[in-house]
């Protein structure tokens, strides 16, 4: 693999930034130049959080065009529906089952598909989709707060890449004390995506 | 040497550094808060947000005239603040090396306006450094500080929120570790520069006319500017980070990216044209350079009007403007397709579970038959969100206030309350509160004071008492400085009060002379001080479905499956992992449904 797109969608606190940096970080160690993008101010309350992450030899844009994702990696499943079109017809999808109700939701002006409903246009598009219940495999690690590690190990079994290089990179971001944890969670996130269950 | 990451605002505050940099100074504002954040974690730098950007701009010229290299940084409208000072910095001079960082927004991610900053470089005639990625902003921050030097100017480094905000790889020569600078000269006494009084601006303005046209012949042979050559079918101009964009969607293709926009390299300019078939120009935002170039008599194939004015450009408006314009351009397969539609409902941003602003808004709203509510910038604006409505205006930074006083003394016949944080009122907001006084305006001003600067992630200002690089300050506590400038009628009041919120907003309204100040004090969850609670939780019994709770708009509370047997409406519930225990809709609840777990 010498170049790709990812695009990694959540909600404000959730962690997306962190995945990103990791991944941005991935591309780099392994010899590529890497490049990522973020969105911050009012959207760390509670809103859209986006980030592109982009590895080629040279990367020029450090946010990708519109329906030229690769992979979509969505940590909560409304996310993965709203930013769909920026996926190659055929690129892949992890999605993480959290479902994080908006407020224009709550306070009843509008609603949340049903989640098959979300997941059927996944389908629609992507060649894979990876369904990962990023909460519970995060708890079982040992830690709820690793849910991005689970994200990423998840979406490392995606990519032609070492696993190897994922997991240095994550157990280097995170605090010493976390290390193990975290480690566990990218383990289980990398398990899950390649149990056939899960696509 | 080893590369790492770096998002271009800690590239910035790395090239600061490594230029020797020892004052800095800025206001936060997105997409500038990193700079000095960076910085202040560098040794051997003085780092420290002042209470606004006039006031970091005036520091850091301080420390230029004394001789030392010196930094501020802020956002694009953050420039309008020091603009006083920023357009007379050319006429005296510098000593030391001056750069101001102006972070602008095109796109308006979160900001009031998408102004293009470039054209204070031109009004203020003074030199605009603009990178394309991290590694750039270190090289062009650093290039930035010689070029004040050598020039005796304050030079602009523009960076915008795709270049702030993105990471790549720079550069980290460790040879610079530990630098060494020598104790700052004497203080060199220029009366002749440094008091600008009319006969010495007027002696002085041929100077910076001299110097403007000095740094143009320097940019036309300098490498901040360059050419890269390719097919001269097609030659593009352009800057910044949609140098990137126009990499990709012309490769292959000449171009000549501009690293200095003002002054613009006219002689480079004229080579490169005359070298290629078409001149396209990709700008961002105004077209500052194709509007110079046209003055030149160049003929242009495309510029603004396939390339758009408003908002950001992104490879993919690139692309489509190069394809409307007729040029042979790559297509990129899959971009533009449209999946099936799914309804995706909007995520809009929202005062967080716990906000101290949350009992002040529902309250507020109860007002809106009667009053006005001018407002200001901060987390606090989403008061003019549902399901509170209750803020009428939003301009600029302390704002309110004036605006407040303004309406009421035209003769408004509703009450007027202006809503205002605590780092805005410091920001701008003593003056306009002087004022009323002065002018025995009749206004009522909510300071929400949450004892940070929050909208831009958790800043330090006067009323927090704790400086950018950690110290201990000096706390500025609000009532007194209300008292202090003459108000009468001051208020302190709990946060999560909302029966006191009311008993103060009623007895402020009653108030028929003066102004009168509301101080509601509670501090952000996401600082130290906050005191989280354990959840609440809903009795589903008692709940008769009024929707009461639901319009003091917490995410931690959503409607539940189950609903009234008469009303069909849904009762509601509290997310237990979201709710911080504040109380607000326990207060507000009429049946006391809402109860402390356990």
């Amino acid at each position: 693999m010498n170049q790709i797109n990812l695009l990694f969608v959540g909600v404000g606190g959730q962690g997306v930034l962190t995945a990103s940096d990791i991944a941005a970080q991935v591309g780099l160690d392994l010899g590529l130049d890497a490049k990522k993008s973020e969105v911050h101010g009012f959207s760390q309350r509670g809103g859209v959080v986006e980030s592109h992450v982009r590895w080629a030899p040279q990367v020029g844009s450090p946010t990708a065009e519109q329906g030229t994702v690769d992979v979509l990696v969505a940590f909560e499943l409304l996310e993965a529906a709203r930013w769909l079109d920026w996926l190659r017809p055929g690129g892949d999808v992890v999605v993480n089952t959290q479902q994080i109700v908006p407020m224009s939701v709550s306070v009843g002006d509008a609603v949340y598909p049903p989640a098959e409903e979300i997941l059927a246009a996944l389908r629609a598009r992507a060649r894979r989709v990876v369904i990962v219940d990023g909460l519970g495999l995060a708890e079982q690690a040992g830690e709820v707060r690793a849910v991005n590690s689970v994200i990423l190990g998840a979406l490392s079994a995606l990519l032609d890449t070492p696993a190897q290089a994922w997991e240095e990179a994550v157990v280097r971001r995170v605090p010493a004390r976390y290390a193990e944890v975290n480690r566990a969670a990218f383990r289980l996130g990398r398990t899950a995506a390649r149990s056939p269950a899960t696509v | 040497m080893t590369k790492r990451l770096l998002s271009g605002n800690e590239a910035i505050a790395l090239g600061a550094w490594e230029a020797g940099v020892r004052y800095a100074s800025a206001y936060p504002g997105t997409p500038s808060t990193e700079i000095l954040e960076a910085l202040a974690r560098y040794p051997g730098v003085r780092a420290e947000w002042a209470s606004n950007e006039k006031v970091a701009l005036d520091a850091v010229a301080g420390a230029a005239f004394g001789g030392a290299r010196a930094l501020a940084a802020m956002k694009h409208v953050g420039v309008n603040v020091a603009a006083d000072s920023l357009m007379s910095l050319p006429y005296t001079g510098i000593r030391g090396g001056l750069v101001l960082v102006s972070a602008d927004d095109p796109g308006a991610f979160s900001s009031q306006n998408e102004q293009d900053n470039r054209h204070y470089a031109r009004l203020g005639k003074f030199p605009c450094l603009e990178p394309s990625d991290s590694e750039e902003a270190r090289q062009f921050t650093r290039l930035a500080f010689d070029l004040s030097e050598q020039f005796e100017t304050p030079v602009m480094l523009r960076s915008t929120t795709r270049l702030s905000h993105s990471k790549s790889a720079v550069e980290i020569n460790a040879s610079v570790e530990g630098r060494s600078l020598e104790p700052l000269p004497p203080f060199e006494r220029r009366p002749d520069r440094y008091v600008i009084i009319p006969a010495i601006a007027r002696r002085r303005h041929p100077v910076v006319e001299q110097r403007l046209r000095d740094i143009a012949a320097w940019g036309d042979h300098s490498l901040v500017n360059r050419i890269e050559w390719g097919n001269r079918a097609i030659g593009v101009i352009t800057h910044g980070i949609t140098y990137q964009y126009v990499r990709e969607v012309f490769a292959g293709y000449s171009i000549l990216k501009i690293g200095m926009t003002h002054p613009i390299p006219a002689q480079m300019i004229r080579d490169f044209a005359a070298e290629v078939e078409r001149l396209v120009i990709v700008e961002e935002l105004d077209p500052i350079i194709e509007e110079q170039v046209r003055a030149m008599g160049i003929p242009i194939a495309a510029g603004k009007e396939f390339f758009p004015l408003c908002g950001e450009l992104t490879l993919g408006r690139v692309r489509e403007g190069a394809r409307a314009a007729g040029l042979p351009v790559e297509e990129v397969s899959g971009s533009g397709l449209k999946p099936e539609t799914i309804l995706v409902p909007p995520r809009p941003p929202a005062l967080c579970p716990g906000c101290p602003h949350r009992a002040f808004f529902y309250d507020l709203r109860r007002w809106r038959k009667t009053a006005v509510f001018p407002g200001d910038i901060g987390c606090y604006s989403m008061g003019f969100l549902a399901p509170f409505d209750a803020m009428d205006t939003i301009i600029s930074m302390g704002a309110s206030i004036g605006m407040a006083h303004g309406l009421k003394r035209a003769g408004a016949q509703e009450k007027v309350i202006a809503t205002i944080g605590d780092s805005t009122f410091f920001h701008a907001g003593l003056s306009p509160l002087a004022s009323a006084v002065y002018n025995r305006g009749n206004i009522v001003v909510a300071v929400l004071d949450n004892r940070i600067t929050a909208m831009t992630g958790g800043q330090h200002h006067p009323g927090t008492g704790v400086t950018l690089q950690g110290e201990e300050g000096r706390r500025i506590e609000i009532a007194p400085v209300a008292r202090a400038l003459g108000v009468e009628h001051v208020w302190e009041v709990d946060a999560w009060d909302v029966a006191g919120i009311n008993e103060a907003l009623k007895a402020a309204m009653a108030v028929e002379e003066g102004p009168a100040v509301i101080v509601v004090k509670g501090a952000c969850v996401f600082i130290p001080e906050y005191q989280r609670r354990p959840p609440l939780r809903v009795d589903a019994e008692s709940c008769t479905a009024c929707g009461t709770c639901f319009r003091v708009g917490c995410p931690a509370i959503l409607k539940s499956a189950e609903t009234h047997p008469r009303t069909h409406k849904p009762k509601a519930q509290i997310d237990s992992l979201l709710c911080t225990g504040c109380t607000v809709c326990m207060q507000v609840c009429p049946v006391q449904a809402i109860q402390e777990a356990g």
